[in-house]
This record gives structure tokens, C-alpha cells and sequence, in this order.
């Protein structure tokens, strides 16, 4: 058997992708694509497939972000492209938007309805009526609600949907189980209620170019047990660099272990704390404090930068941490956020409030796989994971016992299973504070 | 459970009575409430055993099914429970009023509203209403005309029950615990009896003390609708067997009157304790969706309307589920305006400041992003003590003037800037009172009090193909009662 470099593997994917969604007989190609994969670069490649032979296009996205980036690496990869930014009244489109000379921002279907690609949010899509698009290209498909789907399908005949399953799932405020069962519960992912209703083929794109040689495995065996990928780069590609040499204290030797392993445990004493436990928060603070101080480079496939603020990252599960967080001194310009909001941004370093730190019950949030996915799945170089000790004895004191449902199909990965998954992993990189 | 909930049930356990979470009373009471307390045979899905029902306090009507693996009793007793409630219900629709809208409209000027002991009683409502609502008069197994029609508007009250803000179909130990922290957990709150001791115990007892003594079942029957297992094997099996071989069902009568009388005594003590609260400022607004909502379907059913389906289509279930979203935000945002104590919660979460206005640029005029022209867009500082955790361009909303939108600049330190966006008048300069002056005590919170514009959905015959397309008209038929594990 010969096997494929990363490159053919993934240019093999791209392709048949191509071919059945412009000549399938399907109205719908669904692709799954783990982190980093080149998910928005076979959007772009789509796009541009089809503006290429005279079809116009529609691209729904779920945020304005996500919507903005899109079309600023469209622009880029196609500057002579017609592409209309259609957005909501009172939305100040960014510079790098508005930047290219063949970009259109308008809040009026008809002032952009002309161009070969028009982009926008689901949301600002339910607005429009009486236009149709042959084509469409669905962006982040996992993360849209089945609902929001409904509002816009009438105004194109195919589409793709293109998202990562392994992340957080929608949700919604209102508790209610009176869907559970249904095919076309509007709490679930778009995803998951066109698979269930249309025998739609599914595609996987096979390689992950962001995560490195050193998490590429563990994320694709905890998080994508059934949709194996690798990683686009060799472990000699990547290198984090330290400039200075540590002082042998636990931070230091917690930042020395991500730089060479890619992976660190800076483990707290075990303790039941209250979810802005003080300890943890001035952990994930220093770290990034100390990280920016000893001066990170990173060396990888494109050449060697320095680490600065805006490549790095701190996750945690909820507003609260987030909030404790920026409050406990974090250097300006570090991203600190929730794993809802870190879901399709990249960093070359994380640093990572384990969901489960300091909690006395497992509960079926903290436990969701695809929150710890998105947490450590964001990083190009190294990801350092905050946590109090015992988390293992409370995943097996605590098995998740969620309430079956008839007719909801099983999900996969278990998110105690992953938690265990990466907890195994995370062992062997432990530093005790 | 939020640090204020958290915070009250300590203060509970210390006091040794229940502690108030709330200022004002945030459900409707109707003044003439229909209580109801059904309970259901053991081991039966949705076999009803018996109910005490009724308007007046000293004259409650208690039906029973005196057999109740018996079918043909069971919609016997349905028929007699509709000969209670339907002249009740139906009654509101008589006298209307006219809504003055852009198209004024008539809409009763009261409603039906059920009272019923908890959660569980609730969920065997929804049940009663789906196991009659199909049923017919004709065909089969024919039942009471009125028994169907029953079933149509149990449904109709338990389904408006999902809501949040309604009170059409109210489980009295939610409202309590919407008003009063007592020193048990949750889960013992869905106890009335106990609930009740912690919040009102008898003269010369402490909360903890009356609410163990409400825990024997002998005093305090289950307010259902699960009875006793205890009475089930010692009492009930008895009674019905003395019935099955006389044929005379008081000795069920008896039993089952001893297990719900007590249960009628706290029903209507609960709803004098929540009658002596002041109400709320937008409970009467939120009884208008009720009565709105009575008026449909009273015009619905007199179309002919057929029971409304088990399951909902993909478009009913997307609506219902935006309906339900925005009533769950409104409600949230309604509440904590209305009430000072619930709004220290979100103050305490960080996701609302009170403070004094220290400056105000009333004149300042800025050119909106997408607009060309300038227009007001006056700064607020704020100085306030209280923990706040939002971030420079989130939107805020007050009690002041609840439809004006408002924006953070910046915070730093104690003092926040706000810059108000509209509802200042058409003027080059901000209306009077349309912008908070220095000195005056404000209180802003992200909490969106919604009821904006939303998109539209296809219509049922219009579902996508990603839905799964139209779905096949209902044509009714007379298997549409069975259900799949009957």
C-alpha cells in the first residue's frame, strides 16, 4: 500500500468533495473536519470553484467574526471576485473587510445580490425572502441550531455543510426534553437533523494542519474515535523555544514541560473550591505572565516568530473564570475567554482552566466532551492544563448517568471516557505546584 | 442555585424559617382560582384515581374512579370532571374587552386559571389531557362528548404551563419557592406540606420542627399525584375490593377523601401567603398573554379545531421553540426590573451595577456607525460599589425606562460610562428625564427585556427539504387515541 503525504491525502479529500457536491446527485454534502483542518481554506477553494464557471453563491456563517474572516481570506485568495458582505443595520464592518476592492458590505439584499459570492450570518439570512442561490456553503454547520437552518433553507437548492462534530454542540436557555426523540428537534445541530432526514453523503477531511505531531493523536483518539485524522506536520516541524532559562520553581518547570513535550499538567493540591477558585485563576494568570516573560519563539513549517500576546489563549468553561482571569493581572492583548468563544480560533499556546478543577460533581456540562475538545484543540505548539488534583477520582465517583431518551441517536465520543482519554495523556506531563 | 438562593436557604437553616427571595408577588392569583389536585393510580402510566377539585374553599367536589383498572370508569370520571371545570373554563369566554392595537382586537377579560400542588401534578395534567383529547363520542369505544373537549383544554393549560411567566396552569410549590428560601434542598421543596412548615409553621414551632412533623404521612397525605404506597396496600386495595364485591364505591370515597383533604387545606393556605405579597408591576401584562392566548384557543375549538398533535412538525416545533426563548428572557429580565431582591442576584453575579450618576455629558453627539449624520448619544459615569463583570460594548438595559437601549464605553474602577443610544425624543438635544441626571440612584443589567423583531419561518406546508418537506395533512381516524405502549 503507498501511503499519501498530508498534502496528497488532503488534496485527494478536497477534491472528491468538489466532485460530489457540483456532481452528485445529492442536494446536500455534509464534510466533518476536525480542528485545524482547513476547513475555511476548502470553503474559499469551493467558493472559488464555482465563481470560477459563472454560478453565484451563498455562504452562511454563524458569527459576524467568523463571517468577516471568511471574507477577508476569500478577497485575498481571489482579489478579482465580486463578493457582497450583506450585514445587520447599526454593524460596523472591520478594515480588513473593507480593505479589498472587490468587497461589497451593504445591510440591503439588493445593493449586494449581484455579486458572484454573497456572505453573511444565519441570522441576518432569515431576513432575506424572495431571492433564491443555486449553490450554498454552510460554515460551522455543527454549531448552528437545526432552527436557524429552517429559517433559510428555502432560499438555496444545494449546499455543504462544512463544521467540526467534535465541538460544542448549540444550545438553548429553555430546559425542555418535549423534542428529545424527534428528527427534527430544533435544539439540535443543523447537522444532525439533515443527517438524519436526507441520506446525505459525509466526507472527512483527513488532516489537521494547526495541532502539532505531539497532539494531532490524542485529540483524534479521545475527541474523534470513529473519524481518525493526523497531523500535517512531522514533530521536527514544530518547536517552542524558551529564551531564558528558568527559575526552578513550579511555573518555570510547567512551561519547560509544554516547551518540549507540548503538553503540561500544572496540578494544584486536590481541593473542593468554588468555580473562581483563587489559586487556579492566579496559576493561569502567571503562566501566561511568565510565558511573555521568558520570552517564547516559535519555529515551525513557515519560519520562527516570536509568541506574543495575540498568540495566546486562555480558555475555562464559564463567564465568571473568564472575568477572574482578565481581573487577576493576565498582560494586555492574551485572549481570555470561554470554550464557546474560543470554538475555530487558533493560538500558538493555550493555557487551559480544566472544566473539572476543584468541582465536587461531574455534571453533564463540565463533562461535554466537546468542551474540553475546543480547549485543547486550539494550539499550534503547546497546551498547559490547570487543575487541581483528583479530577480522575471524581470522573469514577461520579459516572455520568445522563436520562435515556427514545430515539435520540448515541453520541460519541462519552465525554467521561474523553475526560479520561486526556487525563491518561495529561499524567505523564504533570508538574505539582 | 445562585449565591442569593444559596445565601437565603443558610439564613434558613439558622433562623429556623423560611427567608424571602422576593419583594413582590411575580405570578398572577386569579380571584376565583381552580384548585386541583388529581392523583393517579400506582404503577399506571395516566390511570386517574381520584381529584379534589373546585372554586370555593369549603366546598371542594371530590371524584373518584372506584375501580380504577376499569376504563369505562376512568372516562366516566373524565366525564365528571369536565362537568366541573368546563362551565368553569368556558365561562371566561363570555365577557371581552377591546384591545386597543394597531387592528384592536377582543379578548376575554379573565381567564381559567388551575392551581395544582406541584410539578407532578402538572405532568399528569398534560397526561389526563393527552389520553382524552382523541377520544370521540362516536365509533368504538365512544366516551362523553364533553370529554374530549376536556382533554383539549388540559392539554391547552399544560401546554401554556411551559411557558415561563404564565400563570394559566400554576404549581403552587414553584410559585412559593419563587418567593421564599427555606432550609431544605430543592428537591424537598416539591413537598407542599414541608415547604408550607418552613414558611408558615403552627404557633410555637420552628420551621425545621413543623416541617418534620409534616413529613408523616398520616397527617400529611402526598399532595399527589402518587399517593402513599403504605395507604395503597393497606386502605386503597381494601376499599376497592369492598366496592368490587357491593358495588357501593363510599368506602373508596371514604379513603381516598382522607388522603386529599388535608392536601386542600395547604392548597389555599399557599395561595393566601402569596395573595398577601403586593404584585408585581409586569404580572398583569403577563396575564394578558394568558387571557390572549384563552381567547384563541376558545375561537379555535369553536372552528371545530382537532386536538392538537402528540408530536409537533419541524415548523411548529422551531416556533414553539422561539416562543418559549423569548418568554424565558423576557420573564427573566420582567422579574428582576419589578423587584429589587432579584436583581441583587445578577448584581452579585456581575451581570448588573446600581450606583449614583456622578456625570452626565448630556450634549455629546457622535455619527453612529452606519448612519451619516450625527446624532445624541449622551455619557453616563456611574460610581458603584457592586462587582461588575461586563465588557466595554454590552448592551444594558434599566427599569428607568425598560425599551431604552444603552451601551458600555468603559470601566474603571468603581466609575462605568454608558452611552445611551435612543429613546430621547426627535430633538437636536435629549428630551427631558430621557437621560439619567447626576445624583439619581440607576440600576443597569444586560438583561434584554426582548419582544423585538423575528425572522420568519416557512409555513407547516412549506418545510424544507432539509426538514424532511411537508408533512402529510392530519386526517383524524379512529385509532388516533391508542398510543404505542397501550
Amino acid at each position: 500500500m503507498i501511503t499519501l503525504t498530508p498534502e496528497q491525502a488532503a488534496a485527494e479529500a478536497t477534491e472528491a468533495i468538489l466532485a460530489d457536491f457540483t456532481g452528485g446527485p445529492h442536494r446536500g454534502v455534509i464534510v466533518d473536519s476536525p480542528p485545524g483542518a482547513g476547513k475555511t481554506t476548502l470553503v474559499v477553494t469551493a467558493a472559488m470553484t464555482l465563481a470560477g464557471s459563472g454560478e453565484r453563491l451563498m455562504i452562511v456563517a454563524q458569527t459576524n467574526e467568523q463571517v468577516d474572516d471568511l471574507t477577508d481570506k476569500l478577497a485575498a485568495k481571489a482579489p478579482t471576485l465580486s463578493i457582497g458582505r450583506l450585514h445587520s443595520d447599526g454593524f460596523s464592518v472591520p478594515s480588513r473587510v473593507t480593505r479589498h476592492p472587490g468587497v461589497t458590505a451593504s445591510n440591503k439584499i439588493d445593493q449586494v445580490e449581484a455579486c458572484a459570492v454573497v456572505v453573511a450570518t444565519a441570522d441576518k439570512w432569515a431576513y432575506v425572502s424572495g431571492h433564491t442561490w443555486t449553490w450554498a456553503i454552510v460554515d460551522e454547520a455543527y454549531q448552528m441550531r437545526s432552527d436557524k437552518l429552517l429559517a433559510i433553507a428555502a432560499l438555496f437548492d444545494r449546499a455543504l455543510f462544512v463544521g467540526d462534530p467534535g465541538q460544542l454542540d448549540p444550545f438553548s436557555v429553555v430546559d425542555t426534553e418535549r423534542w428529545a426523540g424527534l428528527a427534527w428537534d430544533p435544539m439540535q445541530s443543523a447537522v444532525a437533523v439533515i443527517g438524519r432526514l436526507n441520506n446525505l453523503p459525509v466526507h472527512r477531511l483527513p488532516v489537521s494542519w494547526r495541532l502539532p505531531a505531539s497532539a494531532a493523536p490524542l485529540v483524534s483518539e479521545a475527541f474523534y474515535p470513529f473519524a481518525p485524522f493526523r497531523s500535517g506536520t512531522a514533530a521536527a516541524d514544530r518547536e517552542l523555544q524558551l529564551t531564558t532559562a528558568g527559575f526552578p520553581v513550579a511555573w518555570d518547570r510547567t512551561l519547560n514541560e509544554a516547551a518540549a513535550t507540548g503538553w503540561a499538567l500544572h496540578e494544584l493540591p486536590n481541593r473542593h473550591t468554588i468555580r473562581t477558585d483563587a489559586d487556579a485563576v492566579q496559576a493561569c494568570a502567571g503562566l501566561a505572565v511568565r510565558l511573555l516573560q521568558r520570552g517564547a519563539v516559535a519555529h515551525d513549517e513557515n519560519g520562527s516568530h516570536d509568541v506574543g500576546p495575540d498568540r495566546i489563549a486562555i480558555g475555562c468553561a464559564h463567564n465568571d473564570q473568564v472575568a477572574a482571569i482578565r481581573a487577576a493581572g493576565v498582560p494586555a492583548g492574551i485572549t481570555v475567554d470561554t470554550a464557546n468563544r474560543l470554538q475555530g480560533r487558533e493560538y500558538d499556546v493555550t493555557i487551559v482552566l480544566h472544566p473539572l478543577s476543584g468541582r465536587r460533581d461531574a455534571t453533564a456540562f463540565h463533562l461535554e466532551s466537546g468542551r474540553l475538545c475546543v480547549l485543547t484543540s486550539r494550539h499550534r505548539h503547546a497546551c498547559i492544563v490547570v487543575a487541581r488534583a483528583g479530577i480522575a477520582e471524581l470522573l469514577d465517583n461520579q459516572p455520568s448517568t445522563g436520562r435515556v431518551q427514545l430515539n435520540v441517536p448515541v453520541k460519541f465520543p462519552d465525554g467521561w471516557e474523553a475526560n479520561h482519554a486526556v487525563l491518561a495523556h495529561l499524567s505523564d506531563h504533570r508538574v505539582q505546584a | 442555585m445562585s449565591v442569593i438562593s444559596s445565601y437565603a436557604r443558610a439564613l434558613a437553616v439558622q433562623t429556623g424559617r423560611a427567608q424571602p427571595v422576593a419583594t413582590v408577588r411575580h405570578v398572577h392569583l386569579s380571584a376565583t382560582p381552580m384548585v386541583f389536585i388529581p392523583l393517579k393510580l400506582a404503577g399506571e402510566a395516566a390511570a386517574p384515581l381520584a381529584a379534589l377539585v373546585g372554586t370555593d374553599p369549603a366546598n371542594p367536589r371530590l371524584l373518584v374512579v372506584p375501580q380504577p383498572r376499569n376504563r369505562d370508569l376512568r372516562f366516566a370520571f373524565m366525564a365528571e370532571l369536565a362537568d366541573v371545570m368546563l362551565p368553569y373554563i368556558e365561562g371566561f369566554a363570555a365577557v371581552t374587552e377591546t384591545v386597543e392595537a394597531k387592528t384592536p382586537y377582543e379578548r376575554s377579560s379573565d381567564a381559567p386559571q388551575l392551581l395544582v400542588p406541584n410539578r407532578g401534578g402538572v405532568a399528569f395534567t398534560k397526561l389526563l389531557g393527552r389520553s382524552t383529547r382523541f377520544r370521540r363520542a362516536d365509533g368504538p369505544y365512544p366516551v362523553h362528548p364533553s370529554v374530549p373537549v376536556l382533554g383539549q383544554w388540559l392539554t391547552f393549560l399544560a401546554e401554556r404551563a411551559e411557558y415561563a411567566g404564565s400563570s394559566a396552569l400554576v404549581a403552587l410549590t414553584e410559585a412559593l419557592a419563587l418567593h421564599w428560601a427555606t432550609g431544605q434542598s430543592p428537591m424537598e421543596d416539591a413537598n407542599l406540606a414541608t415547604q408550607l412548615a418552613w414558611i408558615a409553621p403552627p404557633e410555637g414551632q420552628n420551621g425545621p420542627e413543623a416541617a418534620l412533623a409534616a413529613e408523616d404521612p398520616l397527617t400529611s397525605p402526598p399532595a399527589g399525584p402518587e399517593t402513599h404506597p403504605d395507604f395503597d396496600g393497606q386502605v386503597l386495595d381494601h376499599a376497592i375490593r369492598a366496592y368490587e364485591s357491593s358495588g357501593s364505591p363510599a368506602q373508596v370515597r371514604e379513603a381516598l377523601r382522607t388522603q386529599l383533604e388535608p392536601t386542600w387545606a395547604l392548597m389555599w393556605q399557599a395561595v393566601r401567603l402569596l395573595r398577601g405579597l403586593p404584585e408585581a408591576a409586569t404580572v398583569d401584562a403577563r396575564w394578558a398573554k394568558d387571557r390572549d392566548q384563552f381567547t384563541r384557543e376558545t375561537a379555535r375549538l369553536a372552528d371545530g379545531g382537532f386536538p392538537r398533535g402528540r408530536v409537533d412538525g419541524a415548523v411548529s416545533a422551531a416556533i414553539r421553540l422561539a416562543d418559549l426563548e423569548s418568554a424565558l428572557q423576557t420573564y427573566e429580565a420582567q422579574r428582576a426590573f419589578d423587584d429589587p431582591l432579584v436583581m441583587t442576584e445578577h448584581r452579585v453575579a456581575g451581570k448588573a451595577f446600581s450606583g449614583e450618576v456622578v456625570a452626565v455629558d448630556a450634549t455629546r453627539r457622535i455619527v453612529p456607525p452606519g448612519k451619516t449624520r450625527p446624532a445624541p448619544r449622551p455619557l453616563v459615569t456611574i460610581r458603584t460599589s457592586d462587582p461588575v463583570r461586563l465588557s466595554p460594548g454590552k448592551r444594558l438595559f434599566s427599569s428607568r425606562n425598560r425599551k431604552q437601549k444603552t451601551e458600555i464605553v468603559s470601566i474603571a474602577g468603581d466609575l462605568v460610562v454608558i452611552q445611551i443610544n435612543d429613546q430621547m425624543g426627535r430633538g437636536s438635544t435629549p428630551a427631558p428625564g430621557s437621560v439619567p441626571e447626576v445624583g439619581e440612584i440607576v440600576c443597569y443589567a444586560e438583561l434584554d427585556p426582548g419582544g423585538g423583531q423575528r425572522p420568519r419561518l416557512p409555513s407547516g406546508e412549506d418545510t424544507p427539504w432539509t426538514h424532511g418537506g411537508p408533512p402529510a395533512p392530519y386526517v383524524p381516524t379512529d385509532e388516533d387515541a391508542q398510543e404505542a405502549w397501550s
